[in-house]
């Protein structure tokens, strides 16, 4: 086990967000929340984050306690939120160089990366000259250079196009299976949280609680046929429910 | 027109050009004065503005405390402050540069001010989950953010120095463009004053060229914005 957060409650005000919420993820694990919009995923990852301090529980990267630290989970926030005034190689080193790194060697080790992710050839432009899925892909990379164990990546792709979507869903598979990154990730859209995912806790309520816990058992890598596959659908049958009611 | 006013008040152009070039050696001696001033000035206003915008930006109480008295500074004309800095700092070139910081500063806190304040929080939230500090939140991310709002500030604050030494030469001084200004208008020498005025204002929209050069080349990351939005208003 390789982060826990256990019984984690949080309330702005009178309003109560999250109740007495446990979640846990294993090396290697691509996790989902999948939850309707507002209903606390976001507040849930700025606990886990350590941005936000809960009313009560805790959370735990191999078996030590970062609650309310920041540093030790690598974020992506909603938002691409890459710096304009930075050229793209210099907003994917940042995390490196906020670290103490020397600016050319942060350079360098973020460089490796770029073809990897599919951004060879946009390390001088500015983020206002990317397209979209270009973007994410360098926040993602930015996000990967942080270094930590564990990814914590809020709607990765729901800025996104539809047609724009399912391609970098595709390419993001493919380079999970390379790197192997601890993940946990947020989305909205069931068919999202199925390709991608190991394992899928459903959020729901009001507060939220983990209703549900669903493991995908369909073997990686997986292509998009899954999508159209008897299995995938009952899959989403069984997610379906939560929210119908 | 000279049926309105006699012809030596307003003189033709071409008077005025002969005057000016007649007295082109006089205009560049006291062209120079002006200019050091209004720099001399220029350079304290900025930093003085770029200090008040980054004390009022990390402390709350100082920006409450501030501003409303840097709103109170800007109340009072330049021209009622002058004969006092005068009387306080004597006829050489202290109570110019004064005045100069006096109105320059302004422009450059204000817009430095909004632009630190103006950073989207969850850029500072994303900096706080990658464990940055106050200092380098500030340099990767506030600071570049308010190099637009710096460059409109600075571009006000040039054009205002100038116009501030000269004020300032007016009511009392030895040398610049402002103690001439005087001297030509009380010999009724109009066609050098009209070629004092005209110096006066190439000088303040030369600088400001200047800015708008030094601008673009401190913001690439602008220009592609530019050439995109140039591709698109092709098509």
């Amino acid at each position: 086990m390789i982060l826990q957060a256990e019984h984690i409650t949080k309330a702005y005000g009178e309003r109560q967000v999250l109740q007495d919420v446990s979640i846990s993820l294993q090396e290697g694990e691509l996790v989902c929340l999948l939850g309707v919009s507002g209903v606390g995923k976001t507040t849930l990852f700025n606990v886990l984050s350590g941005l936000t301090l809960p009313d009560s529980g805790r959370v735990l990267l191999e078996q030590e306690d970062i609650t309310g630290k920041t540093g030790n989970l690598s974020y992506m926030l909603q938002k691409d939120l890459l710096l304009p005034h930075k050229t793209v190689l210099d907003n994917v080193a940042l995390p490196l160089i906020l670290k103490g790194v020397k600016k050319r060697d942060a350079r360098n080790q973020a460089e490796e990366y770029f073809t990897q992710f599919g951004l060879q050839g946009t390390e001088n432009k500015y983020p206002g000259q990317l397209s979209g899925g270009m973007r994410q892909r360098a926040a993602l990379l930015r996000t990967y250079m942080c270094g930590d164990r564990v990814a914590l990546l809020d709607e990765p792709f729901s800025a996104l196009d539809t047609l724009t979507r399912t391609a970098m869903q595709e390419w993001y598979l493919q380079v999970m299976e390379e790197i192997q990154l601890s993940t946990i990730f947020i989305t909205h859209d069931i068919d999202e949280a199925i390709l991608l995912s190991d394992r899928i806790y459903i959020m729901s309520g009001n507060p939220a609680r983990i209703s549900d816990e669903l493991i995908i058992e369909e073997p990686k890598p997986r292509s998009s046929e899954f999508l159209l596959s008897e299995t995938f659908i009952e899959y989403k049958r069984s997610i379906k429910k939560h929210f119908c009611q | 027109m000279t049926g309105l006013v006699p012809g030596y008040m307003l003189p033709s152009p071409i008077e005025v050009t002969q005057a000016f070039i007649a007295d082109f050696p006089i205009l560049m001696s006291h062209s120079k004065v002006t200019l050091l001033e209004a720099a001399l000035g220029l350079v304290c206003g900025v930093a003085l503005g770029f200090l008040c915008a980054a004390l009022m930006d990390a402390y709350e109480p100082v920006r409450k405390g501030l501003y409303p008295i840097l709103i109170l500074t800007q109340t009072v004309p330049p021209v009622a402050i002058a004969p006092l800095l005068i009387l306080w700092f004597s006829y050489g070139i202290a109570p110019k540069v004064v005045l100069v910081v006096l109105v320059s500063f302004f422009p450059i806190a204000i817009g430095l001010l909004e632009g630190f304040r103006s950073v989207d929080p969850d850029m500072i939230k994303l900096m706080h989950s990658m464990k940055a500090n106050r200092w380098q939140i500030f340099w990767h991310v506030k600071f570049p953010n308010a190099l637009g709002e710096f460059f409109s500030g600075l571009k006000i604050a040039v054009a205002y120095s100038v116009v501030g030494a000269v004020i300032a030469e007016w009511l009392g001084g030895f040398q610049g463009l402002g103690v001439y200004m005087t001297r030509v208008k009380k010999s009724y020498d109009y066609d050098k004053m009209f070629a004092v005025i005209f110096l006066v204002s190439a000088i303040s929209l030369l600088l400001m060229a200047i800015v708008k050069v030094a601008q673009y080349k401190a913001m690439p990351w602008n220009r592609c914005q530019d050439e995109k939005q140039n591709r698109k208003e092709k098509k």
